[in-house]
C-alpha cells in the first residue's frame, strides 16, 4: 500500500463549515479600513454577496447599482479609471453573463483595475435552480485577455485571496459560491496567484479540482488510498494565469489525470488543464463536472450527488481511466 | 501653454480645419465613419478649446476635467481635436486604423494622446463617466465630466440604467450631449426605431435638459455649457440637433455616410468646399 503525504497545510479532519461569501464580505470590510480607495458595487444582492457589511461600515464608499449589471461593471471601470480599487459583487450567472461584454470592453481590453466577485456560483445554488446557477462563468472569464480567474476552495483560501487581490494590479474574477463550505485548510495556508497548490503528493493519479470540489478530490484520495492507489490532489485556484508547471510535473509522474469542477467541463478546469496538457504532456484524463447540461432545483449539496460531482465519481473516473492506461501499458497500479 | 478661447470667430476656424484633418484620415484609412464624425466637431471643438480643464501637455493631469467619447465610432474627430490641441502632432492622423497605431478604429484608453476610456460598443461611456463622476465627488474634486453619446445609442438599453444612476446620484458634476444627428447605420432613425420624445425622456429620468436647436452653434453651446455648469443637484443633458456629414454637402444627411470613408473625388470635392487648396 503507497503512502501519499498530505501536506500540512491541510486540515487532519474537518471541523467548520463556513459561507465563503460571508468571509468575503467580513475580509471587505477589513480592507475597507487600510484602503481608502476600495469603493463596493453590487447589483441588488447586496445581503446575498455579503458587501452588504462593507456598506453599513462605509456606506460613503458602497454604490448599490440596482439590477443594472451592465452599468455596475463600466461604471466599476470609471472608478478604476479615476484610481479607484472598484470591487463588483453579484450572482455569477449576471456577473459573467449579463454583463460579459461591458468586461470584455470596458474593464478587461483596458486592463483596468476592477475586482470583479461574484457569488452563487455552480449548482450548489441550489433552489432557485438552473436560472440562477452559472455553470459557464469560469469559461466566459477566462477567455478574456488580461483577467485573471480565481476560485477559492474554502474559508481560509477566500480571506487569502481577497487579501492578495486587491494589492494585484488588473481586472480580476473570483468565483464564489453561495452553500457552506466545509474548511479545509489551517491557517498556515498561502495563497499566491498563479500557483496551483499539492495538497497531496501521489504516483498513480493527479486529481485537479477547484472550489467545493478540492474537498471531495482530498475525500477521493483517501478512499484511493486504502486501493493502494496514491493520488496527487491540487487545488488550481488561480484557472488563469494557470500553473503549467506544477500540472504538467504531476501529469508527468502520475501518467493520469482527471478534473474536478462544480462547472461545465467544456471551458472549465477540464477544458484548461486539457489545453495545458495536450499542449506540454499529453496524458489521458477524465473531466468530473457538469458534462454540458445546465442545473436544477433541489438541495444545494445534495445537487452534487445529484449530478455526480462526489468524491466517489472521482474514485470512479480513477479507476476507469487506470484501467484504461493498464490495458493501453500493461502496467499495474495494484 | 494651451490656452482657452471663446471667441467664436477663432473656434469656427479651428473646425474648418478639424473636418479638414479628419475628412485626410479618414480617406487615408480608407475606411471609417464619416457621417457621425462630421456632425460632432462643433461640440468637440467647444468643447476642448472652450470648456473643458485640460493641458495637452500634461494629459496625466490629476485635476483635468474628463471627456469620454461614448460614440466611440467618431473618434476621427476627437483625433483631430486632440492633434490641433496639442496631444500629438497632426501627422499622427494618417496611422487612423493602421496596426499598432495610438489612433485605432475605435477609441482605446491612452492618456498620452488624451483618450480617457476605450469605447466603441455603445452603451458603456455614460457609465464610464458616472463612475469618473463619482469618483470626484468622493474625493471631493473640482473635476467636471462630459460625455457624448450618439442619437442611436439611446436605443441600448445599458445607457438608460446609466441614465438612472446618474440622476438618482445627483451627479451634477457631470454633462452629458447627445448627437442628435438622426441616423443610424441602417438609415434614419425614424425609419428604424424612433427615440422621441426625447427632451421628455431625459427629463423623466431626472436629468436637466436644454435642446439646441442648432448643435453647430457655438454661442449656443457654450451658453449650454455655462448653464450645465451652474446648474446644481441633479445632471445635465445637451440634445445638440445636428446634421450627419456636416459641413460636406454630398455627405449631408446622407445616411449612407455612416461608415463609409470618402473616395478621392469626394475628398477633392469636400476640401474644396472646406476651402482647402490640393
Amino acid at each position: 500500500m503507497s503512502k501519499s503525504k498530505l501536506s500540512d497545510v491541510v486540515v487532519d479532519e474537518i471541523r467548520e463549515h463556513i459561507y465563503i461569501r460571508e468571509v468575503y464580505g467580513k475580509t471587505l470590510v477589513e480592507l475597507g479600513r487600510e484602503y481608502p480607495e476600495l469603493v463596493v458595487l453590487d447589483a441588488d444582492l447586496t445581503v446575498s454577496t455579503k458587501t452588504s457589511l462593507f456598506g453599513k461600515e462605509f456606506p460613503e464608499r458602497f454604490f448599490t447599482m440596482g439590477v443594472s449589471e451592465q452599468d455596475m461593471m463600466a461604471t466599476a471601470a470609471g472608478f478604476a479609471l479615476s484610481g479607484k480599487i472598484p470591487f463588483a459583487s453579484t450572482f455569477a450567472v449576471f456577473a459573467t453573463g449579463r454583463a460579459w461584454e461591458h468586461i470584455r470592453q470596458s474593464i478587461a481590453f483596458p486592463k483596468l483595475n476592477v475586482k470583479i466577485v461574484a457569488t452563487h456560483a455552480g449548482v450548489t445554488v441550489g433552489e432557485d435552480g438552473a436560472t440562477h446557477q452559472a455553470l459557464e462563468d469560469i469559461a466566459l472569464m477566462r477567455v478574456l485577455p488580461n483577467m485573471t480567474v480565481i476560485v477559492p476552495a474554502d474559508a481560509v483560501e477566500t480571506e487569502k485571496v481577497i487579501r492578495t487581490i486587491v494589492k494585484h494590479q488588473g481586472p480580476t474574477y473570483v468565483r464564489l459560491a453561495r452553500a457552506k463550505f466545509p474548511t479545509i485548510f489551517k491557517k498556515n495556508y498561502e495563497f499566491e496567484i498563479g500557483k496551483a497548490k499539492v495538497l497531496r503528493e501521489g504516483k498513480h493519479v493527479a486529481i485537479f479540482a477547484i472550489g467545493i470540489m478540492v474537498y471531495e478530490a482530498l475525500e477521493a484520495s483517501k478512499i484511493l488510498e486504502k486501493e493502494g492507489i496514491s493520488a496527487f490532489v491540487v487545488n488550481v485556484s488561480t484557472i488563469k494565469p494557470i500553473d503549467v508547471e506544477t500540472i504538467v510535473e504531476c501529469a508527468r509522474i502520475a501518467g493520469a489525470v482527471v478534473t474536478a469542477e462544480d462547472h461545465n467541463i467544456i471551458g472549465g478546469l477540464g477544458g484548461a488543464v486539457a489545453e495545458v496538457l495536450s499542449e506540454h504532456y499529453p496524458t489521458p484524463m477524465r473531466r468530473i463536472g457538469m458534462r454540458d447540461r445546465f442545473g436544477t432545483s433541489g438541495d444545494g449539496l445534495q445537487l452534487l450527488e445529484y449530478f455526480g460531482l462526489k468524491a466517489r465519481n472521482i474514485v470512479q473516473a480513477v479507476h476507469e481511466l487506470l484501467e484504461f492506461n493498464s490495458a493501453k501499458k500493461s502496467v499495474s497500479f495494484k | 501653454m494651451f490656452k482657452r478661447t471663446r471667441d467664436v470667430e477663432v473656434l469656427k476656424e479651428i473646425a474648418r480645419q478639424v473636418r479638414i484633418d479628419l475628412l485626410k484620415a479618414l480617406h487615408h484609412a480608407k475606411s471609417g465613419h464619416t457621417g457621425g464624425s462630421l456632425s460632432s466637431v462643433e461640440i468637440l471643438v467647444a468643447l476642448y478649446f472652450a470648456e473643458l480643464r485640460h493641458d495637452p501637455k500634461n494629459p496625466r493631469w490629476e485635476n483635468r476635467d474628463r471627456f469620454v467619447l461614448s460614440k466611440g465610432h467618431g473618434v476621427p474627430a476627437l483625433y483631430a481635436v486632440l492633434a490641433h490641441a496639442g496631444y500629438f502632432p497632426r501627422e499622427e492622423l494618417l496611422t487612423l486604423r493602421k496596426p499598432g497605431s495610438r489612433l485605432q478604429g475605435h477609441p482605446e484608453y491612452d492618456l498620452s494622446i488624451g483618450i480617457e476610456a476605450t469605447t466603441g460598443s455603445l452603451g458603456h461611456g455614460l457609465s464610464a463617466a458616472n463612475g469618473m463622476a463619482l469618483a470626484a465627488k468622493l474625493d471631493k474634486k473640482d473635476i467636471r465630466v462630459y460625455v457624448l453619446l450618439s442619437d442611436g445609442e439611446l436605443q441600448e438599453g445599458a445607457t438608460w440604467e446609466a441614465i438612472m444612476t446618474a440622476s438618482y446620484r445627483k451627479l451634477d458634476n457631470l454633462c452629458a450631449i447627445v448627437d442628435r444627428n438622426r441616423f443610424q447605420n441602417d438609415g434614419a432613425m425614424a425609419d428604424i426605431k424612433d427615440i422621441e420624445p426625447l427632451p421628455d425622456k431625459w427629463r423623466a429620468f431626472g436629468w436637466e435638459v436644454e435642446v439646441l436647436s442648432d448643435g453647430h452653434d457655438f454661442a449656443g453651446l457654450l451658453s449650454a455649457f455655462d448653464r450645465a455648469r451652474v446648474t446644481k443637484g441633479k445632471p445635465f443633458v445637451i440634445i445638440a440637433n445636428t446634421i450627419k456629414g456636416k459641413g460636406i454637402s454630398i455627405f449631408e444627411n446622407q445616411g449612407k455616410y455612416h461608415g463609409v470613408a470618402p473616395t478621392d473625388e469626394e475628398l477633392k470635392l469636400a476640401l474644396r468646399e472646406l476651402g482647402e487648396n490640393i
